[in-house]
């Protein structure tokens, strides 16, 4: 196991370099520099701004400043949009909001989906089965940038139950409709995977026999059926889990709360690269850790796999 | 006289000619059996149709302003058969059919583009890893890992600010990453197929490898890559709506469903609902088609992997 974790490790750790890295390079070569104005700089003027911030440099001093940044001292470099903040400072301000409501709709992703997966598998071809295919088809056509204007329309606008956007912190109010929007497209895969993998393993030779032991059908479930069902559906949490900080692009704009997202989307409208960069690294990086985790998990629990 | 009947009827039975079974008629007669799937090929195909002729039925272009309808838009600006605005105008005047017809163009070519991109670089890069195998296999098949772990809505973003919003930077994009998954499903396969009799065959009367993927192990992942390449169509769809709606897509006056359903949803609070309505109407059944006649083609090609 500890060989699996370190081989894993040594794979996930020159991919994150190579991210940071590569993500130098793009801003490196991007056109202008973020001191490009309408009304051009004296040439003295830029030249100070240039070594202010160390963009003289050639580029290898440049690379290694960065990337040793980076990685010492969670030092993602100055933002130039906001002049007085670092891009460390902005993703401190926003990465806790956007992590609030991720988690809650991982959690409601997951939980929903895997007890709709497993009830529509026991009762197969009831109206319960169809009821979840239904749904789940029906969501899985609703992506967050679609569900969040229905949400609104529906909630705010028609029923005027929830208020519109905002965040105050994270009271449940505000925490409704972004958890919503963000799980439901989500929530129908997993509930479509454990589906599927919950019939074949209800079929399957073990579960004929714990039955025929007169063993009750909850507790086949539970005890035996459980754990094999759900292996296909632990390696989709990492792609979910992709999804939910992605998909805090939309849920930022959309109801105004506040997280990584919306500082993403002004800073590409703006061309910050300093602020692009430090999100897509540490998105970047999270997202390795989290599939890594995944990875082991289900190492861990099937041990079919090799180590 | 019955037996001459007889035997003249066995006669006729024996001369019509025995029509062999062959795999791909079996496919298609279990997917013409399935009755969502064929429906849903036709609403594609009428969809389809919208997109390649709807401009003819259109009164009006896709950036033409109706001026008698600016600033007055709730009221006048509802789908109507008189005016020619038959799904009505957006916040501009602009005539929501036109853009509609032009939105749902831009929209099924990124996705079209996306799953060619996937099904020609992704069945290559993939069985041709599966087939080498050894050290050449994990050497590419760790750049596909890597490629994977990058999040790549976000690298998109990047490019299409760095270097200017383009059709041709939005199709790099979704090149970039469609292909990936399908690489890793097609070596999957190919591992599985390489050790047949047949491929043995191939090898021992000294055809070349190359002729060998080609000619021999990429036939035989047809049925798996079409079956993908129609469920990736409607995520590719759903990628290029998602930066369309960031307002990093293409730009004005061109658009794409995304980028109307973002217009639509800041619109709905003054009750031009139309706006919202219509695209949505187009995206949700296309996709739902793209997801059915995908299930039906699995169900199809693949009969045990029910």
């Amino acid at each position: 196991m500890t060989s699996f974790i370190l081989r894993r490790l040594a794979v996930a750790i020159p991919t994150i370099l190579a991210l940071i890295v590569i993500s130098f390079i793009l801003m490196y070569s991007a056109p202008g520099t973020p001191f490009t104005t309408e009304r051009a700089l004296p040439p003295e003027v830029m030249a100070n701004l240039e070594a202010k911030y160390g963009l003289d440099q050639p580029f290898l001093v440049q690379l290694w400043r960065y990337v040793s940044g980076v990685v010492f001292a969670f030092d993602f470099g100055p933002s130039f949009l906001y002049k007085d903040r670092s891009v460390a400072d902005i993703i401190r301000q926003g990465f806790p909001v956007t992590l609030t409501y991720g988690f809650w709709s991982f959690v409601v992703a997951a939980v929903v989906g895997i007890t709709l997966g497993v009830l529509a598998a026991i009762y197969h071809n009831s109206w319960l089965d169809y009821l979840a295919v239904g749904v789940t088809v029906g969501a899985q056509v609703l992506p967050n940038f679609v569900m969040a204007p229905i949400l609104v329309l529906v909630f705010t606008l028609w029923l005027g139950w929830l208020p519109g956007g905002g965040w105050q912190g994270g009271a449940w109010p505000y925490l409704v409709m972004p958890v919503i929007a963000l799980s439901t497209s989500y929530m129908a895969s997993i509930a479509r995977l454990t589906r599927s993998s919950m019939l074949e393993t209800l079929n399957a030779n073990f579960i004929r026999t714990a039955r025929a032991k007169g063993l009750p059908m909850r507790r086949v479930v539970i005890r035996h059926a459980l754990k094999p069902a759900l292996l296909p559906v632990i390696s989709y949490l990492g792609p979910t889990f992709v999804g939910m900080i992605t998909g805090s692009v939309v849920i930022d704009i959309y109801f105004s709360t506040g997280g990584i997202g919306m500082f993403l989307v002004n800073a590409a409208f703006n061309r910050d690269y300093s602020i692009i960069m430090g999100i897509t690294i540490l998105t970047g990086v999270l997202t390795i850790l989290f599939n890594l985790a995944v990875d082991v998990i289900y190492a861990w629990i099937d041990p079919k796999i090799r180590l | 006289m019955a037996l001459i009947l007889n035997r003249t009827a066995a006669q006729g039975l024996a001369s019509a000619p025995i029509k062999g079974r062959s795999l791909w008629a079996d496919a298609r007669r279990r997917f013409l059996r399935n009755r969502a799937a064929v429906a849903s090929l036709v609403v594609l195909i009428a969809v389809g149709l919208f997109a390649l002729l709807g401009h003819l039925a259109a009164a009006w272009s896709n950036e033409e302003i109706d001026w008698s309808m600016l600033g007055n838009v709730a009221e006048l600006g509802a789908p109507s058969l008189y005016n020619g605005h038959y799904f009505g105008v957006d916040e501009l005047g602009r005539d929501l059919f036109a853009r509609t017809v032009q939105g749902t163009q831009v929209s099924l070519m990124v996705g079209i583009v996306g799953a060619l991109v996937a099904v020609v670089v992704g069945t290559l890069y993939g069985a041709t890893a599966g087939y080498l195998g050894g050290r050449v296999d994990s050497v590419m098949m760790r750049i596909v890992d890597v490629l994977i772990a990058v999040p790549y809505m976000f690298v998109l973003i990047v490019l299409l600010v760095m270097f200017g919003r383009s059709f041709l930077m939005l199709f790099i994009g979704i090149g970039l990453i469609s292909w990936l998954d399908m690489a890793r499903i097609v070596r999957g396969q190919t591992l599985s197929i390489k050790n047949k009799e047949f491929v043995e065959a191939a090898i021992a009367t000294g055809v070349r490898t190359h002729t060998i993927i080609l000619r021999h192990i990429v036939p035989n992942l047809l049925g798996v890559v079409i079956v993908y390449a129609t469920l990736l169509v409607p995520n590719m769809i759903i990628f290029e709506s998602f930066v369309s709606f960031l307002g990093l897509g293409v730009q004005e006056p061109a658009t794409s469903w995304g980028a109307l359903i973002n217009d639509g949803a800041g619109q709905m609070q003054y009750g031009t609902l139309w706006q919202l309505g219509f695209p949505l109407f187009f995206f949700v059944i296309t996709l739902f088609s793209f997801f059915f006649v995908g299930d039906g083609l699995r169900d199809a090609l693949d009969p045990k992997d029910r």
